[in-house]
């Protein structure tokens, strides 16, 4: 099966080669065009004014956050139960970009929330549960950094991961379970999204360059591992780095 | 267009662009280290394999 090949290193990082100039050239134009449609073409908002314009970053982030860590979830799984280690890879290079849209969702997050609700921070569902999450990715990060033996790392480490797995519905879901500052979803709806095209549109756009974004530097350093820990393997020397 | 009005934000200027700042300096940095340690690794094995071939 082709998928079984691929989990090879040896198949994986040419193609993964081959992938990379493909995906980021296709991020650098989403990203240009979700720029120029969020601060050029989308118009202030009625209410909030120029600062919804944060919105084209923070939602797209905070979306990456929990979909970088149930990409992880899911390849933790697929690594406990079939025993590939490109999985512990992937989850590896994964991680810290997990926790930098983490970051990034927080913090402008805190820069959106000064201005409109008068605050930098508040100890709310919403909030509180995405600050999680980045401790999730860091404890996550912390563990893997610990164990030396690598096998032993990546078990611990996908134990965390999956047992944290708990926390995306309790973000997903928080602005309804609880009472919040935060504004209830107004994409990812059952009745379809409730916002205007004009904003829509550069939102949809930029969460896909994030998302090419993600899969570039994921690419990247999944090659780098591979360089790393097959640098004594005779197909490598072979093919070439 | 009002250049001057663009970089203004109605005001808000600082929370805008501080977003946009910092969304920058960290997918940036996601992307520069990561293709620094790849360089590095790529050349200290194509040394190591001319060398012992």
């Amino acid at each position: 099966m082709i998928f079984q090949k691929l989990a090879a290193p040896k198949y994986f990082y040419p193609f993964a080669g081959k992938l990379l100039p493909w995906v980021a050239g296709l991020c650098i134009i989403t990203l240009l065009t979700g720029l120029y449609l969020g601060l050029f073409v989308a118009p202030p908002d009625y209410q909030q004014g120029e600062t919804v314009r944060i919105m084209f970053v923070h939602v797209p982030a905070a979306w990456m956050s929990m979909f970088v860590y149930a990409m992880m979830a899911g390849a933790c799984a697929i690594g406990m139960v079939w025993k590939i280690r490109l999985t512990d890879t992937f989850v590896t290079a994964c991680a810290p970009i997990g926790a930098s849209f983490t970051l990034i969702a927080l913090l402008t997050g805190s820069l959106w929330g000064k201005p409109m609700w008068g605050t930098w921070w508040e100890w709310d569902a919403r909030l509180t549960s995405e600050l999680i999450l980045l401790f999730l990715y860091l404890g996550f990060m912390a563990l893997q950094s610990a164990i030396d033996d690598p096998r032993r790392a990546a078990r611990a480490g996908a134990i965390l991961v999956l047992v944290g797995v708990i926390n995306l519905p309790v973000i997903h879901y928080s602005v309804e379970w609880w009472n919040t500052l935060h504004q209830p979803a107004s994409v990812a709806r059952i009745d379809g999204p409730t916002i205007h095209s004009s904003i829509l549109t550069p939102l949809l756009v930029m969460a896909t360059a994030f998302k090419l974004l993600f899969v570039s530097i994921v690419l990247l350093k999944m090659r780098s591992a591979i360089l790393e820990n097959e640098a004594d393997s005779r197909w490598l020397q072979e093919q070439g780095v | 267009m009002n250049w001057a009005s663009f970089f203004n934000m109605g005001g808000y200027a600082f929370y805008v662009w501080g977003s946009y700042a910092i969304a920058t300096v960290v997918l940036v940095l996601n992307v520069w280290l990561p293709l620094r340690r790849y360089r590095k690794l790529k050349q200290t094995l194509k040394q190591r394999y001319e060398t012992s071939s």
